[in-house]
């Protein structure tokens, strides 16, 4: 067929356009600093995952002789707890807890805010009033008080804290998924698509989600390191997973009174606390600037 | 007489306007009022106005994309309003719209190939008939498809977009094809393109257009006849050359006389219109033209003229060619 | 704009009541018979059946539901199970030093995160910019109790320079402010890693916008570039602002335990330790009521500043 040319339309080169997702990995490929949170994420992943078989030691098994050794101290890389246990293991071993702590949470409220909000921006009406009216009752409380009130009322332990922390991110996630199918479903291309014939679970499979996981994913990944944090906290007031268990948070609430006797190993639970909420938070700061859409 | 293959009576669409504190509704806008009308098989029927006076809303209540309060709708003798879903699912193939802002018409996510076949994959058609038929469509428009097929809309320049827009339209081979001020958002150059493209697409396939414009201009090149709108309702309608030649109702001529024009016998001294615009909220009682007609009567605040005719196929809503009000409806 | 007032008035109340309905229905959510929790463990039977029929928890739930709301209207939110004081008097207590510690932090978020953004946003793709977006990353990926437990650890127990626990047992405005710098600074990372972030970004947005770029080519003194870009995104740092406000009172939570700094949170923690429901519901209601207030006068203050905001 010829080439399209015609007054004020300029003739086309021939490329292979990229495809959106395509962009997305190249552009991702480029940023220096999201490779590196990527790259230290995958270290700390593996590392939890692995924990059984590389931490040196069994991670509730102390003595009392050697608690609090300092960091470097002999067959102890990173020192000892206060009940003598290996602080590498333990920290190994607390990852996977404070990981899947961190997060299930967000991983729930995606798929179930999502449907909620898709379901309540499309529909509109009735509907969208029932659940968004729903929703503002839950964002009247500050995350952090949520999530102690419904452990308080549920009590402790990581089924819980998974429960109460996934109901405070669903009404997040519902607001933003809401909105962007709001904004997308008044867009012609919809209007093109129902003109056509279409259903709706047609139009929403094909037109709407496409468009609007974008900005969702975006924002499930910055609730990433506050869910991390708050899972910590949680288990750091008590409420969270319970002793014996190691978890950071509750590590850091245990360790708290030694701080007189031994500086650094105190410190190092909420390092690791603090390293992984940051490599998720750069992680999502390059996947929206990366999702961006441009030109 | 065959019969009209799009026949409308009485529509009516108005939108709530709601305020307050509890969100009542406070007044009605009156997009649609009393629209009545016939399209004969073959023919482009013009429908024309400013911004405001209904016609986008009118496009999307043919096709029931927003449904009307009243009225009757008919396609080749069919009810439309009361078709069941599968039936309206069988009739959105015979009829089409082309919409006006080509940047937004398009998912900014699919390929133009998938955009296109996706209206094929909605109706059964399996998936690599469908892609087959996109790319022969887009062949027809003026897009080698192998270029742009696989692109994206945001690669793609207005008048290209609006050109994959027709073809999507056009791939279902709709009998009907309803637009709604396709050339609006283009330069001057490509809005001639792309209207002998749809010219060149109607006799090829026999179609039958509702095109939709506020340029006086492009809505005289195109119609057979013509539909004149103003704040919802129809003031005068007739052949394309009837209107050019003596434009009844004031509002008309006073389109006419702004439209730019070579033929000195067009250009009018003195224009028939004055007073600002109105809005669709409260239109003024009567004849809603009558706040800026330069020939406004005392009668024409009390109750609305009824279209008269006045000619052949000429017809006009205007005291200045009714002998008396009509009996109150 | 009245009307949008009106309106935001009439919505906050459906949520101040259905938060109401789940802080009430923690008690029983809670494992374990109700009465429980508000009566020590060692009570009779006899002692029991008469505190419940005293709570009425005898009675329909919904019954239940607007007894307890009526006497929270009043302001009688029950008596501690602990310490059998009024939870209302510790409640406020406890509040106003909660305030004074989210206050303060506020303030300095505020004011570094404004310096911060701005100066990130004027100096754009600079070594200050990458500078103070470094800083934003790092305050807002920091967990807030780590950070108190570090203070400590550097100014209290190393250096000795400021006291780790408590409000000041000595009276005087010094020894106070000793004891509130290191959880003020603790509290305030989080919201000025967010503040800076969002300063930045609307100056930018402002910054680019064509017209301002034809002032400043126009030649358009630095001084009112500022003044125009503070201005115009002082709707959105508003918002920001009031959230973290909320954020703070509600967060303090988990510094207040690391710090004992006798406030809400503190006493949040010490109803969690003590599993003292009533005091429990007492302070996540007074909290929660508190956010929803907040909430609404930042809506309310945002409207007058840029009426564009109101809509219907």
């Amino acid at each position: 067929m010829a080439v399209s040319v015609a007054l004020g339309e300029a003739p086309v080169v021939a490329v292979t356009p990229m495809s959106y997702w395509r962009t997305v990995g190249w552009r991702l490929s480029r940023d220096r600093a999201t490779l590196l949170a990527g790259g230290v994420l995958l270290l700390i992943a593996l590392s939890a995952v692995l924990a059984p078989w590389i931490a040196p030691y069994d991670p509730s098994a102390g003595s009392i002789r050697l608690r609090l050794a300092e960091v470097g101290a002999p067959g102890h890389v990173l020192g000892t707890d206060e009940q003598g246990r290996d602080m590498l293991s333990r920290l190994l071993w607390g990852g996977r807890m404070t990981l899947v702590a961190g997060l299930t949470p967000v991983l729930v409220a995606l798929v179930l805010g999502a449907g909620l909000g898709v379901a309540a921006g499309y529909v509109g009406g009735i509907t969208n009033t029932l659940i968004m009216r729903t929703m503002d009752i839950f964002y009247a409380f500050p995350a952090v008080l949520l999530a102690i009130a419904i452990s308080g009322a549920l009590g402790p332990g990581l089924a819980n804290t998974l429960i109460s922390l996934s109901i405070v991110f669903v009404p997040r996630v519902v607001r933003v998924a809401e909105s962007a199918t709001v904004q997308v479903k008044g867009l012609e291309y919809i209007a093109a698509a129902r003109a056509s014939g279409a259903g709706v679970r047609a139009i929403v499979r094909h037109h709407l989600l496409a468009n609007v996981l974008g900005p969702i994913l975006v924002f499930a990944s910055t609730q990433v390191s506050l869910s991390i944090i708050l899972a910590a906290g949680l288990s750091f007031l008590g409420l969270g997973v319970t002793p014996p268990a190691a978890e950071w948070g509750l590590m850091l609430n245990t360790l708290r009174q030694s701080i007189y006797v031994n500086a650094i190993v105190p410190a190092l639970p909420g390092l690791a606390i603090f390293v992984t909420s940051m490599a998720f938070n750069l992680l999502s700061d390059g996947l929206r600037d990366a999702m961006e859409i441009r030109g | 007489m065959s019969r009209p293959l799009l026949e409308a009576r009485g529509l009516r669409k108005h939108f709530p306007l709601r305020g307050g504190v509890l969100q009542r509704t406070r007044a009605w806008v009156r997009a649609v009022d009393d629209v009545s009308f016939e399209v004969a098989p073959g023919e482009t029927l013009g429908i024309v106005g400013e911004s405001g006076c209904g016609k986008s809303t009118l496009a999307r209540v043919i096709l029931r994309l927003i449904e009307p309060e009243a009225g009757v709708l008919r396609f080749d003798g069919e009810d439309v309003r009361a078709a069941s879903p599968s039936r309206m699912k069988r009739l959105r193939r015979d009829m089409q719209l082309v919409f006006q802002d080509p940047y937004a018409s398009l998912n900014p996510r699919l390929t133009i190939e998938d955009a296109i076949a996706f209206s094929l994959l909605v109706h059964g058609t399996p998936r690599r008939e469908a892609r087959e038929r996109a790319c022969a469509m887009l062949g027809r428009v003026g897009l080698d498809p192998g270029l742009h097929g696989r692109r994206y809309a945001h690669e793609l320049s207005g008048g290209q977009r609006q050109r994959v827009n027709i073809a999507r339209a056009l791939v279902l081979d709709p009998r009907l094809l309803v637009l709604d001020e396709p050339v609006s958002a283009l330069d001057k150059s490509v809005q001639a393109q792309v209207l002998n493209l749809l010219q060149d697409l109607k006799s090829e396939r026999a179609l039958t257009y509702v095109f939709i414009s506020h340029d006086l201009n492009v809505i005289e090149y195109v119609s057979d006849r013509v539909l004149v709108m103003y704040l919802g309702e129809v003031v005068e309608t007739g052949t394309a050359e009837a209107l050019a030649q003596s434009p009844k109702h004031p509002y008309t001529q006073a389109l006419f006389a702004s439209a730019p024009s070579m033929d000195p016998d067009r250009r009018m001294d003195r224009l028939p219109i004055a007073g600002d615009p109105p809005n669709a909220i409260d239109p003024p009682s009567g004849c809603r033209f009558r706040t800026r007609c330069a020939f406004a009567m005392p009668r024409c605040a009390e109750v609305p003229p009824r279209l008269v005719p006045v000619g052949a196929t000429h017809e006009v809503a205007c005291y200045l060619y009714a002998a008396e009000p009509a009996p109150v409806a | 704009m009245w009307v949008y007032v009106g309106r935001r008035l009439l919505l906050a109340i459906p949520t101040l009541l259905g938060a109401s309905i789940i802080v009430f229905a923690m008690v029983h959510l809670a494992p374990g018979d109700p009465i429980s929790a508000v009566m020590p463990a060692e009570s009779s039977q006899a002692e029991i059946e008469a505190t419940k029929r005293a709570y009425g928890f005898d009675r329909p739930l919904p019954v239940q539901y607007l007894v307890w709301l009526g006497r929270v209207a009043q302001g009688d939110l029950g008596k501690s199970v602990a310490t059998r004081r009024a939870v209302i008097l510790d409640v406020r207590d406890a509040l106003a030093n909660s305030l004074v510690l989210a206050l303060s932090s506020s303030l300095l978020a505020f004011v570094l995160g404004m310096a911060m953004g701005l100066l990130a946003a004027f100096r754009q793709g600079r070594a200050l910019d990458k500078l103070a977006s470094a800083v934003a990353v790092v305050g807002v990926s920091v967990p807030h109790y780590w950070a108190g437990i570090i203070l400590i650890i550097v100014f209290s127990v190393q250096l000795n320079w400021l006291p780790a626990m408590g409000a000041a047992n000595d009276p005087g405005v010094v020894e106070y402010l000793r004891h509130i710098v290191l959880p003020t600074v603790a509290l305030a990372l989080i919201p000025l890693g967010v503040i800076t972030r969002v300063v930045r970004s609307a100056a930018l947005d402002i910054l680019n916008q064509e017209f301002v770029l034809a002032l400043r080519a126009k030649g358009l003194g630095a001084r009112r570039v500022f003044a125009h870009v503070v201005k115009n995104s002082a709707p959105q740092i508003l918002t920001v602002l009031g959230l973290q406000f909320g954020f703070q009172l509600g967060g303090s939570v988990l510094v207040e335990a690391v710090f004992s700094w006798p406030g809400t949170g503190y006493l949040l923690n010490l109803a969690i330790f003590q599993r003292d429901i009533p005091v429990l519901q007492g302070v996540i209601l007074v909290l929660a009521t508190f956010f929803v207030l907040l909430n609404l006068a930042v809506d309310l203050l945002q409207t007058l500043i840029d009426p564009r905001i109101a809509r219907h």
